[in-house]
């Protein structure tokens, strides 16, 4: 993994990678990360950059790929799971941030977006199945609930090894 | 993990080296474990297939990898019992011997067999049409059930009784694939349980979990994303279809009904059809291929085309009829996702039940007896002296004939589309396009050739390894044909059901192996010319005469076991504790139920719970 990290600086920061930050734009180009559709999410998450640059450092990126394999357990995938979904970073999943993951799933582009009817007959299904205290949002623990349900969650939340 | 360390410094001194040396051990067998993978075989392949065509996909060819295992673990069990013995016996290893006890009680012409062993020169031809069909110089060797006449096996003063070697081990085999399809189908069950009864969160699991988050392609991201859209785009489609089914009226109902019966009737004449047209030609096939005895010497004169006839017939059946299958279910107005599961149930169906209808008319071609002295056998010793090799032959036929139809569809129909789709601009080659890998179709293709090898090992003891052999090839040839010939499906199947679906049709491929197998080995008399159950009535005679060579006690204890005594309150108490588990299954739900009830009820009013 070190070096992995030490290959995304700059040839003149290589010797002290430990304590280097690598920036967002580089970290983009990892494999894993290319096609992701949440990669700038992930960026965020993880980074503990104090300019809000989303900048990691080596320890971020080892944070990053612990949670990403399998040794990880499924409350801790869930855990950051939610965090990655949260778009606005207040809490919990409300309509806004269903809606934009939703748009992120489908893809880029007009025609690969839902309608606005199917959004919202989307949304609603959602609620309606994880919203437990029916108050409109989905919060932390009712996340980790609907995802212990969900058989694919394990297998597809991985990077390949 | 600043928590943790935290942790570790606050606990004292023994603490922390008890944690250190699990934390060593921990590693020390992840190491093991990380090692052992290397071996497991193909990892990386179907990684990169994985990375590059999604886990729907990849099931398939995990599923294949452990059919190639498991057929290799049984042909290691049949070749150590059966095979090994034989051949060290015959030909006089480590000091051995073999007795042949000649038949008593048993008609002297039901006992010729002689053969065609092509002694002498023959043409290249010859040579290749009896690789191809499994006769003249095949026949005697140990691939077929006709080498195996051995009474008992000899070394030293060790005695080997192979007759009940020979039966034990077809039991073995049967037990061991069983007992592996369930194992690894449980988990696949376990989860479709869930998702089954948990019907109302799919889609949750579908945008909280649908990102496969091993894709590294651009390509196969963005058709994840298309076949996300696709995905979620059916399920609120099949919602509202729903309600749409719901608001029926009478009248449409009953036209609807109406209709649906008529092409269940379209569609049981078609597999009528198939299934005639199968024993016809089993039958024609049989009539006119080995048939000439002159000079009390069996020739095989037919041409390939004869003995492939039954093959050709059913491989037309299997293409044929899923076609038709798939364009009546449009006229029946069920929901999509019903659509796909009944379809794939009628393909099924088809192809497990061509196999059984060829080998019930090989039957009754078998025992067909007219005369007295055929009677005296039980079979017709005419034609078939050694029926079991017969059988043998036609499994051996179809084993081959699938795998080189596999390998002509991949050579002669994928390659040459992929090369006019990219090279030729007209309209309707684009619009044909590429062929998208189905998955459920080349499942079952090889499902049928595994029930194919669980059929034919009794009477072909080496079939395995055939069936190993093609299999390993196959992988490749599929690997190849994916990577550069298809496109993914647009509409893929999700891995967690696929696996749990791939081995439930796998188990009923399996049980269905149980019945004709069962039939041979218990109904219809074992051939006398050849074969280790020539001194018995039919192949499980051997087990009785051996249970009645054991202490008086212990027969004691096995009769106590198969009789009525014991069989029916065993069958009491498993019905018993079954209907407990489905009581306390229900009663979780219950309480499931209610808590998610409470659960809402204190967000309103927290005080009532005080």
């Amino acid at each position: 993994a070190y070096k992995r990290f030490s290959e995304l600086l700059p040839k003149e920061e290589r010797d002290n990678a430990c304590s280097a930050r690598v920036p967002k734009s580089r970290i983009l180009m990892l494999p894993e990360l290319r096609a992701n559709p949440f990669q700038h999410r992930i960026c965020h998450v993880f980074s503990t950059s104090d300019d809000g640059d989303d900048s990691m450092s080596f320890e971020d990126f080892l944070d990053m790929l612990s949670v990403f394999s399998d040794s990880a357990t499924s409350d801790i995938k869930s855990h950051y799971a939610f965090r990655i979904f949260d778009f606005d970073d207040d809490g919990t999943l409300d309509r806004k941030d269903l809606e934009q993951l939703v748009n992120c799933l489908t893809g880029q582009g007009e025609e690969s977006q839902l309608s606005t009817a199917e959004m919202e007959q989307l949304i609603e299904n959602i609620l309606e199945e994880s919203d437990i205290d029916k108050d409109g949002t989905i919060n932390l623990s009712e996340f980790q609930h609907v995802v212990s349900h969900s058989p694919d969650f394990a297998r597809y939340g991985r990077f390949q090894r | 993990r600043d928590y943790q360390q935290a942790d570790i410094k606050s606990l004292p001194g023994w603490k922390q080296r008890k944690r250190a040396s699990s934390k060593s051990l921990k590693k020390f067998f992840n190491d093991v474990k990380e090692l052992s993978s290397y071996l497991e075989l193909w990892r990386h392949d179907i990684h990169s297939i994985e990375g590059k065509f999604g886990t729907g996909i990849q099931s398939y060819f995990s599923f294949l990898r452990f059919l190639v295992v498991l057929n290799f673990i049984i042909f290691l069990l049949m070749f150590s019992f059966v095979t090994l013995p034989s051949i060290i016996s015959r030909y006089g290893v480590f000091n051995s011997s073999f007795a042949k006890i000649s038949p008593k009680n048993i008609e002297p012409h039901c006992t010729v067999y002689n053969p065609n062993a092509n002694k002498g020169l023959v043409y290249f031809y010859t040579y290749l049409k009896d690789l191809l069909s499994g006769t003249g110089f095949l026949e005697v060797t140990s691939l077929f059930y006709g080498y195996y006449t051995i009474d008992d096996a000899w070394v030293s003063i060790l005695k080997y009784n192979l007759p009940l070697a020979y039966l034990l081990a077809t039991f073995a085999y049967l037990a061991l694939s069983l007992l592996w399809i369930i194992k690894r189908s449980v988990e696949g069950f376990k989860q479709n349980l869930v998702h089954d009864e948990d019907q109302f969160q799919s889609y949750c699991n579908k945008v909280f979990a649908g990102w496969d988050f091993c894709i590294t392609d651009p390509n196969a991201a963005r058709l994840k994303h298309r076949s996300l859209q696709y995905e979620l785009k059916t399920d609120l489609e099949e919602e509202r279809m729903k309600q749409k089914i719901a608001d029926r009226t009478m009248k449409e109902k009953l036209r609807i009904y109406s209709l649906r019966i008529f092409i269940n009737i379209i569609v049981i004449a078609v597999l009528s059809g198939c299934f005639y047209s199968i024993y016809r030609a089993t039958v024609f096939s049989q009539e006119n291929s080995n048939v000439s005895i002159r000079d009390d010497i069996r020739t095989d004169s037919s041409n390939l085309l004869v003995q492939y006839l039954p093959s050709i017939v059913i491989t037309l059946a299997n293409v044929i009829a899923p076609q038709i299958f798939s364009f009546l279910i449009r006229f029946e107005d069920y929901s999509p996702a019903f659509e796909i599961r009944l379809t794939l149930m009628r393909c099924v169906f088809v192809r497990l039940a061509n196999i059984g209808v060829l080998l019930f008319s090989l039957w009754s071609q078998i025992s067909y007896c007219a005369t007295v002295e055929c009677k005296a056998c039980g079979y017709n010793y005419e034609l078939y002296p050694c029926w079991e090799s017969q059988v043998g032959q036609e499994m051996y036929k179809l084993m081959i004939f699938d795998f080189i139809i596999i390998i002509a569809v991949t050579l002669f129909w994928d390659f040459p589309r992929k090369l006019l789709v990219t090279h030729c601009s007209c309209k309707l080659v684009q619009w044909c396009g590429l062929q998208e890998f189905g998955i459920s179709d080349n499942v079952l293709e090889i499902i049928y050739g595994q029930t194919i090898c669980w059929i034919g090992t009794f009477f072909s003891p080496l079939l395995p390894a055939i069936a190993t052999i093609k299999y390993f090839i196959i992988f490749y040839i599929k690997k190849i044909s994916l990577i550069h010939t298809r496109k993914p499906a647009a509409r893929p199947i999700r891995a967690s059901s696929s696996n749990f679906f791939f081995l439930v049709v796998l188990l009923i491929g399996l049980v269905l192996a149980f019945i004709p197998l069962g039939i041979s080995i218990a109904q219809i008399p074992s051939s006398k010319a050849c074969g280790p159950f020539r001194n018995f009535n039919t192949s499980w005679a051997v087990v009785p005469a051996t249970v009645l060579e054991f202490p008086a006690g212990l027969q004691q204890v096995l009769y106590g076991i198969a009789s009525e005594a014991f069989a029916v309150p065993f069958f009491m108490v498993i019905c018993l504790v079954m209907v407990y588990f489905i009581a306390l299954a229900g009663a979780h739900k219950r309480v499931v139920e209610q808590l998610r009830e409470q659960l809402v009820m204190v967000r309103f009013d927290p005080l009532s719970f005080l």
